[in-house]
């Protein structure tokens, strides 16, 4: 039978992982470049209203203004800002995903706001959108996109945080059937303290997972203190406190006992929005560093004229260049399978649709949920550094840009619960023969065997190819290795299991800026700034793969001799170089000191 | 009493790129430079939409230019701008050139009133409303102002700063000079240029934007207009202001005045 690709005429697209089967640059990926017009007009309202109505405000968000907050929540809905994902019937705009994720970046100038943006418009109103009731959805939704109504996602509890279906929290049946009494309670939800909704996960009679709309002031319902928080402070986080709490027994979301299907749809687009707001916050950090740096001299110069400052500057935008890369495939990966819906826009089959195309990609999504919120946290820290003493003190915008990313590494599904569904859906999917991963261990090994590795071939970017395919076949020989060696008892080992997440994401991070900069080549040459930062980011990025891929096979291979052949195989899918660092890194610095 | 009003939106460097002059001085660097719609115009757009706002009518945005000042136009459709029209011209223009495009526009759409920005950010000539004025023979008020700041509740109400006459055919602008704000009354149709404390545009919404597609743009090639598109004054070179040299620290006002008197000469 023919696929809907095949019968609508479009190559089919590659399935949620692909990057590690399809030779480097062998498929196109959207970039920057493939913005609409729309898209591109999109995202300057959105960034003036960052620049303008958020960061001119930054000082008072700081400093939990909430009416404030919940004024500029209105505004942005007044613009459209908080409908990207909606239907146009509940008031939305129904865009794609690429669009909604462009607004999100530019949300991302300030932590505590892009916080509040995504609890509203992405986690508070997606799970109604995808799973809500007809009359849920009118109910809600054209609030919530005015931004009349503040949402709120209640999913942690004190004791349950990464093992979300350990939830504590219950829902009985009244006695009478029309209304459901809940208790329990839920930790560090954001927006509570002044949220008017709350998607809340309880089980039914202590069994059946579930998700409920709770409304502020239901009986029984009290939403606790502000937490004190070492970064995004501006934001709001309570705890919510359900004492016989009772809601209306049509506030039931989705199907009972299929809440694990809402909870975890909804951090699938979470941390794909996660990811790409990290990358953009790495643009921010950037900034600030180069801003810093160009006014400040030292020895008679401004530091950005010294090497080490330099260096830093070339590794950062080298970063953003890459994580853009990954941002922009993912999103436009999960746009052209949406787009295969036959379905109609809006309908509970294209939601279907939707929901469907955004887990085919997840292992991509907890790719730049890790990535990006690691990127960041290294980008936030050497920026910091750039503004040396001034960088310790609340007078400089980097010491908040310090704090309010570390909270990145921890929600959405921390980088451990992360590291362990890469290689995890890999494993599951091949389980179920949804992805080959027999087939291509069976060809790595054969090549390997048979000393077939990647070239050098012709064209640009040659050894940075071979270094993208070089990745992938440390990933899958060590993969293999693992599977052979622990069988289903690979599930265990969790340090082999995040060592091989950290090659995975490697090698999706140097396949998807290889495959930009090629992709951006103008009459068969690559930009020199692309190219220079494509050529960084490769060098560092394999040798961490080979330096991980170490790691699992001595974690794996026990038997000294066995492992001393697995390391010996190791060294021989490693491309040292030689690269002339200094030169790119100057390509690199000098259009980023003239374009800042 | 409702209102047509025709207001321009121009294609100009945003001042945010890096602009560089070209090493031969025939022009700047355009490239990676990025555009935008001159924020003057973008006031003028504003305070026509206000007008509508509270009047009715139609809003109509001209732009003189190539395709690429398509974007500009769209830009003002997505605030709120009713239709538009594109000039189609490339090469180099003066405030002439340009007065006599838009006068032919205002023959052939007969605006009420029409509103530009008092001048666009890239030549800062200041001119353009001036000279319009002057070819159609209407009365002008350059500078339009309020006294209101941009904070007051009248700005966040999003009240017009220009009021109309009760008969809808004189309209008060308050506009600044040196002194002051001036009050001047016109009789419509007039021409009216924004100067910045006039009001705080609005952003052009999401919805709004996937509306302005669908809004029809009229493409009029500039020769078909009937006026002399040459320009009659010509930029021959282009130059960096020269960098400015370093202070100096002074010991004492002997000193000081030493030197504003003796070198600088200010005093």
């Amino acid at each position: 039978m023919a696929s809907p690709a095949e019968k609508m005429n479009l190559p089919p697209l590659p399935p949620g992982g692909g990057f590690l089967i399809a030779p480097v640059g062998s498929e196109r990926i959207r970039t920057a470049d493939d913005f609409t017009d729309d898209q591109r007009a999109f995202l300057k309202t959105a960034e003036k209203f960052a620049v303008e109505r958020v960061l001119a405000n930054a000082e008072r968000i700081e400093h939990k203004d909430f009416p404030l907050l919940r004024r500029l929540l209105r505004e942005a809905g007044e613009l459209g800002l908080l409908g990207l994902d909606v239907p146009e019937a509940y008031g939305g705009l129904a865009q794609d995903e690429t669009s909604s994720m462009l607004v999100t970046e530019a949300m991302a100038k300030n932590g505590s706001w892009s916080v509040t943006f995504g609890a509203q418009a992405g986690i508070g109103t997606l799970p109604i959108v995808y799973f809500g009731s007809e009359a849920q959805k009118q109910r809600y939704l054209p609030r919530l996109v005015s931004g009349e109504l503040v949402s709120a996602y209640a999913l942690s509890e004190a004791s349950s945080g990464s093992d979300a279906l350990g939830a504590r929290t219950k829902a009985v049946l009244s006695p009478d059937g029309k209304q459901w009494v809940l208790n329990g309670s839920k930790q560090w939800i954001t927006n509570a303290g002044f949220a008017d909704l709350f998607i809340v996960f309880a089980k039914i009679d202590g069994e059946g997972f579930s998700a409920f709309i709770v409304e502020k002031g239901a009986p029984g319902f009290t939403v606790g203190p502000e937490e004190h928080k070492m970064g995004i402070r501006g934001s709001s986080t309570c705890a919510l406190v359900f004492e016989d709490a009772t809601i209306p027994f049509e506030n039931l979301l989705g199907e009972p006992g299929k809440g694990h299907r809402v909870a975890f749809n909804i951090l699938n687009i979470g941390r794909l929005k996660l990811g790409v707001a990290c990358v953009a916050g790495c643009r921010n950090a950037i900034q600030l560093a180069v801003q810093y740096g160009k006014d400040r001299k030292a020895f008679g110069q401004a530091i950005t004229a010294f090497g080490l400052i330099r260096e830093k500057l070339a590794h950062m935008v080298a970063l953003v260049y890459a994580g853009e890369a990954m941002s922009y495939r993912t999103t436009g990966l999960i746009d052209d399978r949406i787009a295969l819906s036959s379905a109609k826009r809006g309908s509970l089959e294209h939601d279907k649709d939707v929901i469907a195309a955004i887990e085919e990609y997840n292992i991509e999504a907890s790719i730049l949920k890790v990535w990006g919120s690691e990127a960041l946290s290294q980008v936030a820290d050497e920026a910091l550094q750039i503004h040396g003493g001034y960088g310790f003190v609340e007078e400089y915008a980097i010491e908040r840009v310090y704090r309010d990313n570390r909270v990145n590494r921890i929600f959405e599904g921390t980088n451990e619960i992360n590291r362990m569904l890469i290689p995890g859906t890999m494993l599951k999917r091949a389980a179920k023969g949804q992805f080959p991963l027999l087939e291509l261990a069976r060809s790595v090994g054969q090549a390997i065997a048979r000393g077939e590795l990647p070239r050098i071939g012709p064209g640009p970017l040659a050894r940075e190819k071979r270094m993208a395919e070089l990745n992938k076949y440390l990933m899958v020989h060590a993969l293999q290795t693992a599977v052979d060696t622990f069988g289903p008892a690979l599930s265990d080992r969790q340090e082999v299991l995040g060592a091989l997440a950290d090659i995975a994401i490697e090698a999706y991070a140097v396949d998807s800026a290889v495959a930009r900069a090629l992709q951006s080549a103008r009459a068969g040459a690559v930009d020199p700034v692309a190219e220079a930062c494509v050529k960084l980011y490769a060098l560092e990025s394999h040798e961490r793969a080979y330096a991980r891929a170490k790691k699992a096979i001595r974690a794996t291979v026990v038997d000294p001799s066995a492992c001393r052949g697995h390391l010996s195989t190791l060294r021989e899918l490693f491309d040292e170089g030689p690269a002339d660092v200094t030169a790119l890194r100057e390509i690199i610095v000098a259009r980023t000191l003239e374009s800042v | 009493m409702a209102l047509k009003i025709l207001v321009t939106a121009k294609r100009v460097e945003d001042p945010e790129s890096k602009i560089r002059v070209k090493p031969d001085g025939s022009g700047i660097v355009t490239e990676g430079v990025n555009y935008k719609l001159n924020p003057f115009d973008e006031i003028a757009i504003e305070e026509a939409l206000r007008l509508k706002e509270k009047h009715g009518g139609e809003i109509v945005v001209a732009s003189i230019g190539g395709d690429r000042s398509m974007t500009e136009i769209r830009a003002a459709l997505a605030m709120g701008a009713d239709r538009g029209l594109l000039v189609k011209h490339e090469g180099p223009m003066d405030p002439a050139v340009v007065s006599a495009i838009l006068a032919k526009l205002v023959e052939r759409e007969k605006p009420d009133l029409i509103v530009l920005g008092k001048q666009a950010i890239d030549g800062d000539q200041n001119q353009t409303g001036q000279y319009l004025a002057e070819l159609l023979g209407l009365g002008q008020a350059t500078f339009a102002s309020k006294v209101e700041s941009l904070e007051s509740e009248a700005e966040q109400k999003r009240q017009p700063g220009l009021l109309l006459s009760a008969d809808g055919k004189k309209l008060t602008v308050l506009r600044e000079v040196d002194g002051g704000v001036e009050s001047l009354e016109l009789s419509l149709p007039a021409v009216v240029t924004t100067d910045l404390r006039l009001n705080k545009p609005r952003f052009a919404s999401l919805p709004g934007i996937m509306k302005a597609k669908k809004k029809e743009v009229k493409e009029i090639p500039a020769k078909d207009l009937g006026v002399d598109l040459a320009p009659r004054v010509l930029v021959k070179k282009l130059s960096e202001p020269p960098r400015r040299k370093g202070g100096v620290k002074v010991a004492d006002v002997d000193e000081l005045w030493g030197k504003l008197h003796g070198e600088a000469k200010v005093l």
